[in-house]
């Protein structure tokens, strides 16, 4: 789709204009800084039910939104949520306009370089969904006329991009869009985290997903701006202390369970920032 | 009737919500507007200017605002500022700084035309009524020029509330987030509300945009 090539255009150029002038002075916050001010403010998702989303009354609610208002308790300040797409939640943090992104950012190497990870609190590999009366299983012989729905700036598309070059790839730019084109047959299939595509089939009557886990099995984590140690290594202690009384449980229960059952609780919570190999 | 999943609207505050988003957008572009209409007419009367300097400068500018894609603007200009001087524009700023830019381009540009297609007769005629430069502008010039640019200037501002859908992308919520906010915050219990939503959102726009219209052919009319 035009408008997604657009958006990596407008990145990139408004980096190569800009680049330069602001390299020596520090961009974010410091923990301090944010405690003076009173208020913190967490990039989240407002249309990904159920990790980051907006109820009916216009408030934040989902697993990430709830990790995010004890942080804001925890930090004794206000939490103002600023809502991010999948494609611009680097940059939020780069040029500081948010001190922590929530919004079920998947850790990777590539990602790792423009900005700090936290420990992570859930895991995550990628799935593909598909209707029942084509369910796709494998992406080997892949009939070129068919299309995969993909979201840009997910992992699924550069995941897809390095290893099944020949498939086309249908990008979007937000999950309600994405949703919408494969309920409306734009595509054959939707690649996503698979907790994402687990989601949808169970919610979505005549989906079925072919693919559960593709690829490695990553990992979910807050992130802060590149550099911001002292914000950083609060955020660690602070998912330390909270893997004492389990609260990432408690967030599943009270955010997830109606939408993945009681079945994929351990598979999915990371608690305490431990992940078991 | 089938099943758009309008009953979402009336849950909660979501039709207020709706009705935000539509504000946020309104008042985004027609700050906007109501910024670029004089500032596009000073720059459409500078541009028809003989001086090479500002000629070169004012096309440059044109130019560079009508290749780039808004989005490429907005982010320049919400994000770049931040890189390169350290303002923290909101996300609201930022959107009506890039569109009242982008306005003024536009509409210096449409009065440059609008000027330079009143023929030059229209000008010796006057003056051969013995008339001086300003009665020239004032009963002859200005009149003609207004009525070509009232249909131009409407597309224009038409185009811009209707752009402001892409300032999603630099975190404001406006009238398109919202709703897919809602459609997927009520994605179990109403899997359908997605076209009765985007309904919602189209009527909407009309809403906004069909009484400019009216305005426009009034003065159309009025004018001629």
């Amino acid at each position: 789709m035009k408008k997604n090539q657009i958006i990596a255009a407008a990145l990139a150029l408004s980096a190569l204009f800009t680049a330069t002038a602001f390299a020596d002075d520090a961009v974010y916050r410091t923990l301090d800084e944010i405690k003076e001010d009173g208020t913190i403010n967490i990039g989240v998702f407002s249309d990904k039910n159920p990790f980051g989303y907006v109820d009916e009354n216009g408030e934040y609610q989902g697993y990430d939104v709830y990790f995010a208002n004890r942080i804001g308790e925890d930090l004794g300040v206000e939490v103002n949520f600023v809502s991010t797409e999948a494609a611009n939640r680097i940059e939020y943090l780069q040029t500081g306009k948010v001190d922590i992104i929530l919004a079920n950012f998947t850790v990777t190497e590539e990602r790792a370089e423009e900005v700090d990870f936290a420990l992570p609190y859930m895991n995550v590999a990628l799935g593909v969904v598909s209707p029942d009366a084509n369910v796709i299983e494998s992406l080997d012989d892949w009939n070129a006329d068919d299309q995969i729905i993909v979201i840009s700036g997910t992992t699924a598309e550069t995941y897809l991009i390095e290893n099944y070059p020949d498939i086309p790839l249908q990008k979007y730019d937000s999950y309600a869009t994405a949703k919408n084109a494969l309920e409306n047959g734009n595509g054959v299939a939707w690649a996503n985290d698979n907790t994402e595509v687990i989601a949808f089939a169970l919610q979505n009557e005549g989906y079925t997903v072919g693919i559960p886990t593709l690829g490695s099995q990553d990992t979910i984590a807050p992130a802060v701006t590149k550099g911001n140690e002292t914000l950083l290594n609060w955020i660690n202690e602070e998912i330390k202390t909270l893997g004492e009384e389990e609260f990432f449980h408690a967030d599943y229960d009270a955010t997830l369970v109606d939408t993945y059952g009681e079945d994929y609780k351990d598979e999915l919570v990371v608690e305490g920032g431990v992940t078991e190999e | 009737m089938p099943d758009l999943g309008l009953e979402v609207l009336l849950k909660g505050k979501n039709m207020i919500r709706l009705l935000g988003g539509l504000g946020a957008a309104l008042r985004i572009s027609l700050i906007a507007v109501i910024l670029s209409i004089p500032l596009g007419i000073l720059m459409g009367v500078l541009m028809t200017w003989k001086n090479p300097v500002t000629k070169a400068l004012f096309r440059i500018y044109l130019e560079f605002i009508r290749i780039m894609p808004q989005m490429v603007l907005l982010f320049l200009v919400y994000f770049g500022t931040t890189r390169s001087f350290g303002w923290d524009l909101s996300g609201e700023s930022a959107s009506i700084l890039v569109f009242t830019l982008w306005g003024t381009a536009e509409m210096g540009d449409l009065v440059r035309g609008a000027l330079i297609s009143i023929p030059r007769h229209q000008y010796e005629s006057s003056e051969a009524l013995g008339m001086s430069k300003v009665q020239t502008y004032r009963y002859i010039i200005i009149p003609q020029t207004l009525r070509r640019l009232i249909p131009l200037s409407i597309n224009l501002i038409t185009r811009m509330i209707k752009t402001t859908s892409l300032v999603l992308m630099i975190g404001v919520v406006e009238v398109l987030k919202v709703a897919q906010q809602i459609i997927e915050a009520n994605r179990m219990s109403s899997p359908n509300a997605a076209f009765g939503i985007y309904l919602t959102v189209f009527i909407l726009y009309f809403i906004a945009c069909w009484p400019i219209s009216l305005l426009a052919r009034y003065l159309e009319k009025r004018w001629r």
